[in-house]
């Protein structure tokens, strides 16, 4: 029958459909994310706030280095520190939790049954994460600026390094997103499981604490993930030169940045394609 | 290729642990026929659809799906196919236009979005969240979702739970211009007279095992669809099973109360037949391989 084969014909999925249907889940993606208060307040707001609380409690604080006149504060040094807490929660505990929901409650089955590509699904992940995270990035560094006075860099290079390595974090805090949301088993335990590795993680990474102010072995321990390196470079972007006697070996170490970030990248893009599965098969 | 059958299940067994839940079912769905799981909790029919979807690796047996073994089909496959689970998450925070017209955008060649939400008749609630909305309004998304991409099969599993009388109509109909599409439709149900309105043949379920499998208005046999006379006289309600129905209402003598013929519908011959089952739940067969062994 002729009806059936226009049909078949008609049905087949036409090149640049990854593209497209990821496109549109960027769009879903949005949707739902603005809808969702919790994710506004915790992921979204979270950095913000916990700027203004630690920029107005050491305010009067001395400074934290004086080298002739130049010096960082500590409303200083807790941008970059933010930044960070910003992309990683986004990246590491917002999208690791929310994968790990859509499994349990049904969601990605639901997605499964229809030709969407995995590939679009992660695009939408990801585009969600870009553009959510640079909105939050820029609200930061207004309240830095127009709260606490901070003055930004001016020279190109700087903003420069912030950008390439914003999205390298990204990137890299994406998969480990995705990697993340296979282990917890049930809807209930997402939560209990990511939050507390992720919070032990930014106090041993200089998020909270400054990082040179942590014993040698638990900085090693830190060195090993990419969040320690991802406010390493978004210090040596933000803060005076002069910011770097402040660091292990008082020196800013970009191309480790990027080789360690970059490293983590890779293997988690391999282990998410390898490991993720729509759904688990009974 | 379109004379081959749409769906072919043989021999299909799904075991978890020791107990056989899907016990060698065998069937063919016809193309453009609407065929019904008919069965108890617990009978094995979602185990069976969500095999035929890919959902599930079988044991044991094979199936195919418009030719493909579902848990190789991809996204051509997947396109030609449509799913309404028995039971599916929502996504909430989308109201149904957005939900539905993201998924349109998904299939190849999808239905009309306004038009499917009319079709389930959730029109007046389009613009409200998903998550929001009754228990038998998400349903409804639910069964949209399915047919959005315009499948060629369509699967449905108890797709009328939570429906309101209006609405499980509506939904009949709905099904009935699908089917007359061509879509070829496999639905589990616990309302038998929804597998008598809409299906062409059913098989019923029970254990894990097929125990009958025919025309939807043949299933059981022509013995169990022999007329029923009933009335009630001095010493109490009468009933005579017979094939000459008018022949003995005549024979009765003046105007008995509650006198009434009734053919066996499907669900008479329906329970029939689960009655007749020994009831065993769920590990069956591996009482009746004890049986053997003892024997
Ligand atoms: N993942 C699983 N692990 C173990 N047993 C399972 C699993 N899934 C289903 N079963 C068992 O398989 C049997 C058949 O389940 P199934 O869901 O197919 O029944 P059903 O006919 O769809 O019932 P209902 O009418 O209640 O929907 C049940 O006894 C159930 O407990
Ligand atoms: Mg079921």
């Amino acid at each position: 029958m002729t009806a059936t084969a226009v049909t078949d014909a008609r049905q087949n999925i036409r090149p640049g459909h990854t593209l497209q249907t990821g496109v549109d889940r960027i769009r879903v993606e949005l949707l739902q994310y603005m809808r969702r208060s919790d994710a506004l307040v915790f992921t979204f707001l979270f950095p913000v706030l916990l700027y203004v609380i630690f920029a107005s409690a050491f305010s009067a604080v001395d400074p934290m280095l004086i080298v002739g006149d130049e010096q960082v504060t500590q409303p200083q040094y807790y941008l970059p520190a933010m930044l960070a807490a910003g992309v990683f929660l986004s990246g590491v505990q917002n999208l690791g939790i929310e994968i790990a929901v859509e499994r349990n409650d049904g969601t990605l089955q639901r997605l499964a049954a229809t030709p969407l590509p995995v590939l679009a699904y992660c695009i939408g992940k990801l585009g969600q994460l870009v553009i959510t995270s640079i909105v939050q990035a820029a609200l930061l560094l207004a309240v830095a600026v127009l709260a606490f006075g901070i003055e930004l860099p001016t020279e190109p290079e700087r903003w420069l390094t912030l950008a390439w390595v914003f999205f390298l974090a990204l990137v890299c805090f994406a998969v480990l997103g995705v990697v993340i949301a296979q282990l917890p088993r049930s809807v209930s335990s997402a939560a209990a499981v990511v939050i507390p590795v992720a919070l032990a993680l930014q106090f041993i990474s200089g998020i909270f604490l400054p990082f040179a102010i942590l014993p040698e072995w638990l900085q090693t321990i830190a060195n090993a993930f990419p969040l320690a390196w991802v406010g390493h470079g978004f210090r040596s972007a933000l803060l005076p030169d002069i910011a770097r006697f402040l660091e292990v070996g008082e020196a800013w170490s970009l191309p480790m940045v990027a080789i360690v970030l970059g490293a983590w990248a890779v293997a988690g893009s391999v282990v998410a394609a390898v490991t993720f599965r729509w759904i688990k098969r009974g | 290729m379109s004379t081959a059958p749409a769906v072919v299940v043989d021999g299909l067994t799904k075991r978890y642990g020791d107990r056989t839940v899907v016990d060698g079912v065998s069937f063919e769905i016809g193309r453009g026929e609407t065929f019904a799981l008919l069965g108890p909790n617990g009978a094995g029919k979602s185990t069976t659809v969500e095999m035929l979807e890919g959902f599930r690796t079988p044991t044991g047996g094979s199936a195919r799906v418009l030719g493909v073994d579902p848990r190789q089909g991809g996204r051509d496959w997947r396109s030609r196919i449509g799913v309404v689970l028995q039971s599916t998450g929502q996504a909430g925070a989308l109201t149904v236009r957005e939900i539905l017209t993201h998924f349109a955008r998904v299939f190849p060649a999808s239905r009309d979005v306004d038009e499917t939400i009319a079709a389930v008749g959730l029109t007046e609630h389009a613009k409200r969240r998903v998550g929001k909305l009754s228990g038998g309004q998400q349903r409804r998304v639910d069964v949209a979702l399915g047919i959005i991409g315009r499948p060629e099969v369509l699967f449905l599993d108890e797709p009328t739970t939570g429906f309101d009388p209006q609405a499980r109509r509506r939904f009949w109909q709905l099904i009935r211009d699908v089917a007359s599409d061509g879509t070829t439709i496999l639905l589990t149900t616990h309302y038998l007279d929804e597998a008598e309105q809409l299906a062409d043949r059913a098989g019923i379920i029970a254990g894990g095992r097929l125990l009958a499998l025919d025309a939807i208005d043949r299933i059981g046999g022509a013995e169990a669809r022999t007329p029923i006379v009933r009335w009630a006289d001095a010493s109490g309600r009468q009933e005579v099973h017979t094939h000459e129905p008018a022949a003995v209402v005549r024979g009765l003598p003046g105007e008995p109360d509650e006198l009434e013929i009734v053919r066996p519908r499907l669900e008479d011959i329906y329970l029939a037949m689960i009655d007749a089952e020994p009831a065993d739940e769920g590990g069956g067969s591996a009482a009746r391989e004890t049986e053997e062994v003892a024997a």
